[in-house]
């Protein structure tokens, strides 16, 4: 019987309190991370499940002269295009693109870069040099340049724009990774992974990354916030994703067309980029906050 | 008279930095009979943690010989050595920093187990999780807790459960005491020393506390900027201090006695360690001795045994 | 009737977390008059850290609050006193040091100028020349080369710089120096020295001393009272010969002493205290140590026991109480 205060011990349950449960915990205290995790859900939840309740060709593409450039109405909630298609209808299918988008880029970067940075990190030397200032060249390029110049050369379309908008990120990313893994590296319990021969890629993977993962998962967050904002400005300039496709960003760019009688078509895809980026925004400023061990009371 | 399990020979490790050559270890002899605990003292700098890394390995030596029940283990293949691995094994001094944070305290006791495959299957490994868990005294509560959720002294007992997984005989023991409190550290060694007892283990105890080093050790070893100084059984040590630094080192202890402090004479060793870069020949504690003479800038001074057993490194002494 | 320099009474400490409600220090009395030196004695978590940072108001903000009792400066309670005015104590009346020497100095700035800082925010010297030579005094006070203020920290050794943190406290001449385990970090050898540099400070300027620390060895050096701290609450007080030479003494005290290997003597095992320290969000009923007490009475789970005291050597244990020392004297 082991006594704890007194209490017998035994017969109590401990609570199984991993770190992400008690960062969960932190985060749910913040007010700004919950408004934001709670619009970036509805925002996902209408991306995934807008099929349902539109149809892609009927309300999204095709083109309806009948009823061009209607303002807002108890029918069309957002009015329609200066096509006849109904705005609603395409911002919410627009959200399946950036989020989309925004996903597998962030995914794309992070495993690239994230392997780069984890590589460069443990093993240091030569092959940190080597693979960091390639990870520099890309770094010393400005984002857009560099995405416009890579959509230029391989012209747009879906995967061409992922591609770019992935580039100048995996660099980010594996500086992040690297600096993460540097301060791992040499802490006792990779050492004790060492003592009982643990080879180097179970190291790695049961280890370090676990560990080095932290201040990346906001980095995730906000990246998607800037692909998005990427891929609309790319879009916007006529270089991103192609009409009729519905992506906020062209959607934007057809609209200035349109300003002068029917300036509601800017304000709608406007406000769906400016709430899902400050949404994501919001998200990671409250990871950052909850994962931060010094900020814990 | 058992056999002698470790033997090192000239051990030498240098580290080269931007402004020279690190003498962190540098030509270190001894050796440990199976069954016994050699102590070894020193303050920061003076090449004790490096020591026991190389004698396992972690750190790769720049020259000399270790020998293993015979045989030299810096020639082993990473084969051979990931076997000699089962049989070496090391306790680290940070409670914090030597667990993973991620891994629960079963998944903790278990990795050596599922990296050497020395148990296989996942009820085999989880009852040798629990009778390791039992015999460091560490309640079955806490198999599913992370190491953030318990204290020093419950994590420092984690460690030695790990290190006790794969059934080893020689542990390195790494300053396991030094974070905790007192009367944690009094449960941890006594604890250590049951372990040794009922299971026959070696020990290699660093640490650079005089008091626990002497309660547990039966060879003393005092190292100093990568050298060793003074080496003999643990009571001459006390008894019979030979070494200008030994005798600084025990006197700075302040002892938990009202007579002893009042009355009796502190010997404050003056100035600081000499830098372990590109160092001087000629003994290397000379710049803080109140005996130092001109031989002891010439030339490197030899461990020299003075007495059976008792092995001095200083010009006094011939 | 001198007045004392630190008069703690009946003080309560929390720490209000998100998860639950630290009891830190639990009704703590403490007398400190000018130039003694006074050991608080205790293990992690006792609440000694705590109380000195309760002197000076520096407890985090927000979480750490004084509920209860009074903290006396020279005859004037702190406790009440607004930041402006805490301002002007800390650094001049009452200086702290902490333990780890490595944090504890800006690594940008050089340390003469680390030292200036703290005499020109307490306008201690009307000049630049003065100023300056004051530094240069301090330094060698403490032993190192004045030529050295314009290095940094970081080209200081671990030793060293404890003494920098040391001249930064005693530059204004405090009345009291708060010394939180200076001498932990440090190797043994730098120990002893540095010690010999906070005892001939204290000859020098008398200042007073609180010295936290979990070491007997140094309180027996350094001491002239000691209070032992358990669970934010001091179960024995008195001189240092009382503590180590008397021949009562409370049952965590007998544990602490028997939980540290003696050079002297030749033991097979140690006699650790079993159990750890009780969680401070819930400290079981009656005596807090009880549960761990090798001398635990029916009395000791329900009651917590009133001080008892002999000669000015308190303690806080139901094995001695008053009614017992009138018993003993009539036999």
């Amino acid at each position: 019987m082991e006594l704890d205060n007194g209490i017998d011990m035994s017969t109590v349950k401990i609570k199984k309190r991993s770190q992400f449960a008690n960062a969960w915990r932190q985060f749910k205290k913040n007010k700004m991370g919950m408004i934001g995790l709670t619009v970036f859900t509805v925002l996902v939840l209408l991306a995934v499940l807008c099929p349902m309740f539109i149809s892609y060709d009927y309300d999204v593409i095709m083109q309806h002269n009948q009823i061009r450039l209607q303002t807002p109405s108890v029918m069309h909630i957002f009015g329609t295009d200066q096509y006849g298609r109904d705005v609603f209808s395409r911002i919410v299918w627009g959200a399946r693109i950036s989020l989309f988008v925004g996903v597998f880029t962030v995914s794309l970067a992070l495993t690239v870069g994230g392997t780069i940075g984890a590589l460069a990190g443990y093993f240091g030397g030569k092959w940190d040099n080597i693979l960091m200032r390639i990870m520099d060249v890309f770094l010393a390029m400005p984002g857009t340049i560099l995405a416009v110049a890579i959509v230029g050369a391989l012209g747009p379309g879906l995967f061409n724009i992922l591609l770019a908008m992935a580039m100048c990120r995996i660099p980010q990313f594996a500086r992040i990774v690297r600096s993460s893994v540097l301060s791992i590296r040499g802490l006792e319990y990779i050492e004790a992974a060492k003592a009982c021969g643990t080879k180097t890629p179970r190291i790695l993977w049961r280890h370090v990354i676990p560990n080095a993962i932290g201040p990346i998962v906001v980095q995730c967050t906000l990246h998607m916030a800037t692909t998005i904002l990427g891929v609309a400005g790319l879009s916007f300039i006529g270089l991103g994703i192609q009409p009729p496709i519905p992506e906020w960003g062209s959607m934007l760019s057809e609209a200035k067309e349109q300003m002068r009688y029917s300036s509601y078509l800017m304000v709608f895809p406007g406000i769906a980029i400016m709430i899902s980026v400050l949404s994501l925004n919001l998200i990671g400023d409250g990871l950052r906050d909850a994962l931060d061990p010094r900020l814990k009371k | 008279m058992s056999e002698v399990l470790l033997q090192t020979k000239n051990l030498k490790k240098y580290f080269s930095t931007p402004r020279g050559l690190l003498y962190a270890v540098d030509g270190v002899n001894f050796s440990l009979q199976k069954g016994k605990t050699l102590g070894v003292v020193g303050e920061s700098g003076c090449g004790k943690s490096t020591l026991g890394r190389l004698v396992l390995r972690l750190l790769e030596a720049t020259s000399g010989e270790i020998f293993y029940n015979g045989d030299d283990i810096l020639k082993y293949s990473n084969e051979q050595m990931n076997k000699m691995r089962l049989k070496m094994q090391i306790i680290f001094q940070d409670p914090y920093a030597s667990l993973n944070p991620r891994l629960t305290v079963s998944d903790i006791i278990a990795e050596p187990l599922k990296v050497c495959k020395t148990v296989v299957g996942k009820e085999a490994i989880n009852n040798k999780v629990s009778e390791l868990m039992d015999t460091v005294g560490l309640a079955d509560r806490f198999v599913n807790s992370y190491p953030h959720e318990l204290d020093g002294g419950r994590r420092q007992r984690i460690g030695i459960a790990r290190a006790l997984a794969l059934g080893p005989e020689f542990i390195v023991c790494d300053e396991p005491v030094s974070a905790l409190d007192v009367s944690i550290q009094a449960q941890v060694l006594n604890l250590l020393m049951d372990l040794q007892e009922e299971r026959g283990l070696t020990y290699m105890f660093i640490t650079h506390n005089l008091s626990v080093v002497k309660h547990i050790s039966d060879d003393i070893m005092v190292m100093y900027l990568g050298q060793c100084v003074e080496f003999c059984p643990a009571d001459e040590l006390f008894e019979n201090t030979l070494h200008p630094y030994t005798q600084g080192l025990l006197s700075a202890i302040p002892i938990a006695n009202l007579e002893v402090a009042r009355h009796s004479k502190i010997f404050v060793l003056k100035g600081e360690v000499a830098s372990p870069i590109n160092p001087k020949p000629g003994c290397r504690f000379a710049t803080r001795c109140i005996y130092a003479k001109a031989e002891c800038n010439n030339a490197d001074v030899p461990l020299r045994e003075i007495s059976p057993g008792h092995f001095v490194a200083c010009t006094r002494y011939k | 009737m001198e007045k004392a320099l630190l008069e703690i009474k009946n003080l309560n400490v929390v720490y209000d977390t998100d998860d639950a409600r630290v009891f830190a220090v639990n009704g703590i009395n403490l007398v400190l008059n000018e130039g003694e030196t006074l050991g608080l004695v205790g293990e992690t978590g006792a609440g000694k850290t705590t109380t000195a940072l309760s002197i000076l108001k520096l407890l985090p903000n927000g979480v750490g609050k004084i509920v209860s009792g009074e903290i006396k400066l020279s005859g004037r309670d702190i406790v009440v006193a607004t930041e402006e005015e805490m301002q002007g104590i800390r650094g001049n009346l009452v200086s702290m040091i902490f333990q780890d020497p490595m944090t504890s100095l800006n690594p940008v700035v050089p340390v003469g100028e680390q030292i200036g800082e703290v005499l020109e925010l307490h306008h201690k010297c009307a000049t630049t020349q003065e100023l300056e030579s004051k530094i240069d005094n301090i330094l060698s006070m403490v032993g190192l080369q004045a030529e050295r203020k314009n290095d940094y920290p970081h080209q200081f050794s671990g030793g060293m710089k404890q003494r920098i943190v040391i001249a930064i406290a005693l530059a204004c001449e405090p009345k009291l120096l708060l010394a939180d385990e200076p001498t932990t970090a440090l190797d043994v050898t730098i120990q002893a020295q540095v010690l010999e540099l906070m005892r001939d400070m204290k000859e020098k300027l008398k200042t007073a001393m609180l010295l936290i620390t979990h070491d007997l060895g140094v309180v027996a050096q350094i001491c002239d009272t000691v209070a032992i701290m358990y669970a934010g609450e001091i179960i024995e007080y008195g001189t240092v010969e009382q503590i180590f030479e008397a021949p009562k003494h409370h049952p965590y005290t007998i544990g602490l002493f028997g939980s540290i290997p003696d050079l002297t003597k030749k033991t097979k095992r140690l006699t650790p205290i079993n159990g750890l320290m009780p969680d401070p969000t819930a400290l079981p009923s009656g005596c807090s140590f009880h549960v761990r007490c090798p001398s635990c009475m029916e009395i000791c789970k329900t009651e917590n026991p009133a001080f008892f005291e002999r000669d000015g050597h308190f303690l806080r244990c139901h094995l001695f109480s008053n009614k017992d020392e009138g018993k003993e004297q009539n036999e």
